[in-house]
């Protein structure tokens, strides 16, 4: 193990660390945070839907926004995969359909960041179900 | 490389894992490598979440759901639901008790509602068997600060003016014993963690060192660093085998990222870190006594002055500190002593981990602001007295402590207001008592630990406190007369007076208490003979109701020593001199037939 000899590596060690831990943070507060699940059944796995939950995560990183992603099974929408569903903290869920990853970068810069709608992309009309 | 969008936490207490925890995470990782996910879903042990009672626990985040009693053949539903299809699942779900329904997420349980965990802040969260996510959760940033900062006496000031008092039992101000122990000089001087947890029921020192164990292990050498010791050393008992398999683990790691050992932070501070086993006796809890059986003497204590501060481990200054006591000391430097001493009440700041047990429906850990009220554990984080029976009495302090009535249901918990109403805080056991307890079986009950325990080196503690056992049992047999009542009375103060050490001086509290607050019940014993609360079981007899007895006969085929008799379709009778009141008949009579007078 590489030895820590001053405040300064410790510092960056557990800089490079923390990241590890952020997953478990959140689950800490998760009323406060905005809760991102997209549908990975069979159907949105096969138009992408794992990309876009890479893309999610890392670009919600990237920007440090405070976001839970988890996935969901099929939501019923299978004519509009890959859909994610948002839901802000006191509000209601909005699911968005044909997420592609680059609308995915989109989705996280201009709902998740601002409260703009997407170009292109319909927020199904949806009642949450819950599992 | 790994990119986990998934963690799966494990309690990996000593509770759940004897209820295999080790298998559910063994299957887990097996199932998750089978479907392709081990890169998306880390699997983590992790120590003990605290909620025992609904064991074995398997947390998943970053949606924060809380499976309980979960088997390993559970472990695929886990996953295949929880994980790839996105669904809970319901029946491993917690349910509320009052509403019967199901609670995904921890923090809205009544058992998490009211707690803060400061002591036990990474149990359940990190694994403790590797330093790095301590390290992630600021670990050793509190000694590279005090390193930093390098002046003794200013981090013994934070110490003092957080308030922060010994978890142990004694409640003395942790920053004035650093100071004294700062303030001795000598060539030599030790650390001392006490882990030996002798307290009956009492497992929060287990489940920190299980949990947590860098926290304790950086806490010894900012006292080290503080003292101007170099060698710190912890006594534990060898009954917690694996707290002391990740005790060792936890050294180790910390030796080879140069956090332990010598020139820690480059600074010329060196520290390193021993464990010594004791055999598992409650006086070698004392600390004396403790000091004596880490020098291979006898673990007898001897009189205090000199105090170990002055006069410790091979008669050297010596610091000795409980193991809760030593987990705050790093938050306390990170966040500062405002912050800690803005919790609790005037005196007692901070929180304290309680194992609480007995006639309660939720047992397990907790850890609580001081200040908190005996009414929020029993009925919100305790969930009320089990089975919707009645709050008799709260024991605290374990054999050196006493009941808490009813009457102190909204007094604030703290180590003076407990002194006052008659117990103390001990080392954080709270066992709960309901209308079938008996309380003077209880002190029986605890006398009985007292005796046994007595090293027998002074002569109240030996052959006071076996007589105040036979009194008790006297009592309790129905034989007791009201001079025996008044012997108890006095023999138990003499024996707190003249007592050598701590042990002697506590252990009659338990009768004290009970007499104190439940006198009605000694008086029963004595002058009617009776056991109200019907447990003593000389005092109990086993009577048929001709009345509402059909005569079926279900309680002669159980009874195993034939006392019972009587005519096919008429009222049996019970043999008072052949019954032995085991109670087989009464579960089986379908006519509530058979009462205890
Ligand atoms: C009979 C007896 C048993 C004790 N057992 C323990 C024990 O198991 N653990 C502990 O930390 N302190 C125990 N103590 C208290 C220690 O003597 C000592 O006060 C304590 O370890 C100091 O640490 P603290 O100031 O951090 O509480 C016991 C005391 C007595 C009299």
């Amino acid at each position: 193990m590489e030895k820590i000899k001053s405040l300064a590596d410790l510092k960056k060690k557990r800089e490079a660390l923390q990241s590890n831990l952020k997953l478990r943070e959140q689950g800490e507060n998760t009323e406060s945070l905005i809760q991102v699940k997209v549908a990975m059944a069979t159907c949105g796995i096969a138009s992408g839907a794992k990309q876009v939950m890479e893309t999610i995560i890392n670009e919600s990183n990237k920007r440090h926004i405070p976001v839970v992603v988890t996935q969901t099974g099929c939501m019923g929408y299978c004519y509009a995969e890959p859909t994610v569903e948002v839901t802000k903290p006191g509000q209601d869920p909005v699911v968005f359909g044909y997420i592609t990853p680059q609308k995915a970068e989109e989705l996280v810069d201009k709902y998740l960041v601002g409260n703009e709608m997407l170009d292109g992309v319909i927020p199904v009309n949806y009642e949450k179900v819950e599992q | 490389m790994a990119n986990y969008k998934y963690h799966m936490l494990v309690c990996g207490g000593t509770g759940c894992f004897a209820s295999q925890s080790d298998q559910i995470k063994k299957n887990l990782a097996q199932i998750i490598e089978e479907k392709g996910l081990q890169n998306e879903v880390q699997v983590v042990i992790t120590g003990c979440f605290g909620f025992c009672e609904q064991g074995p626990i398997v947390k998943m985040l970053p949606d924060n759901t809380f499976y309980v009693r979960v088997k390993p053949e559970d472990c695929r539903e886990l996953v295949e639901e929880h994980i790839i299809k996105g669904r809970k699942v319901n029946r491993l779900l917690y349910t509320d008790p009052e509403n019967k329904e199901h609670v995904a997420d921890s923090k809205h349980m009544e058992f998490y509602k009211k707690q803060l965990r400061i002591a036990l802040r990474n149990c359940g969260f990190i694994d403790p068997e590797n330093i790095n996510e301590y390290i992630a959760r600021d670990g050793y940033a509190a000694l590279a600060s005090v390193l930093e900062i390098n002046n003794p006496l200013a981090t013994i000031d934070v110490i003092k003016k957080s308030g922060l008092r010994g978890r142990g039992g004694g409640g003395f101000p942790t920053g004035l014993k650093w100071e004294i122990a700062a303030k001795n000089h000598a060539d030599q001087k030790y650390v001392v963690c006490n882990a030996d947890e002798g307290d009956p029921g009492a497992f929060m020192d287990r489940s920190i060192l299980e949990g947590d164990p860098h926290s304790v292990l950086e806490a010894m050498a900012i006292n080290g660093f503080c003292i101007g010791a170099n060698k710190g050393l912890i006594y534990i008992r060898a009954e917690y085998p694996l707290a002391i398999e990740r005790l060792l683990i936890a050294i180790k790691q910390a030796e080879e990222t140069g956090l332990l050992g010598k020139n820690i932070f480059g600074s010329d501070f060196s520290f390193d870190i021993e464990l010594r086993y004791g055999a598992g006796a409650f006086v070698c809890g004392e600390e004396t006594a403790l000091i004596h059986s880490m020098e291979g003497e006898r673990g007898e204590p001897t009189f205090k002055p000199p105090f170990p501060a002055q006069e410790g481990y091979l008669k050297m200054p010596t610091n000795v500190n409980n193991v809760e006591t030593y987990a705050n000391i790093p938050v306390i430097i990170l966040k500062g002593w405002e912050w800690f001493s803005s919790i609790g009440t005037e005196k007692s700041k901070g929180t304290k981990v309680f194992a609480l047990a007995g006639k309660i429906n939720n047992v397990g850990l907790i850890e609580v602001p001081m200040g908190i009220t005996l009414r929020e554990v029993v009925y919100e984080i305790g969930g009320g007295i089990k089975d919707g029976k009645k709050f008799k009495a709260m024991q605290t302090g374990g054999p050196s402590g006493g009941c808490l009535t009813e009457k102190f249901l909204d007094t604030p918990i703290d180590y003076d207001n407990l002194i006052e109403a008659g117990s103390m805080m001990g080392s954080g056991g709270m066992i709960v008592m309901d209308e079938d307890d008996c309380m003077v079986a209880v002190s029986k009950f605890y006398l009985e630990f007292t005796v046994e325990e007595s090293c027998g080196k002074c002569t109240p503690c030996r052959i006071g406190n076996k007589r105040l056992y036979e009194l008790l049992e006297k009592i309790t047999e129905g034989k007791g007369t009201m001079e025996d009542l008044d012997i108890l009375k006095s023999l138990s103060k003499v024996i707190k007076d003249t007592s050598l050490c701590g042990l002697g001086q506590t252990s009659p509290n338990p009768v004290l208490s009970t007499i104190d607050n439940f006198w009605d019940e000694y008086l029963a014993h004595v002058m009617e003979k009776k056991c109200p609360a019907g447990q003593c079981k000389a005092l109990k007899s086993y009577i048929i109701e001709p009345d509402l007895c059909i005569g079926c006969g279900a309680c002669v085929r159980v009874c195993p020593v034939n006392a019972i008799k009587g005519e096919k379709k008429m009222p049996h009778e019970i043999n008072q001199a052949d019954c032995i009141k085991c109670g087989a008949c009464i579960e089986k009579c379908k006519f509530n037939a058979i009462l205890i007078k």
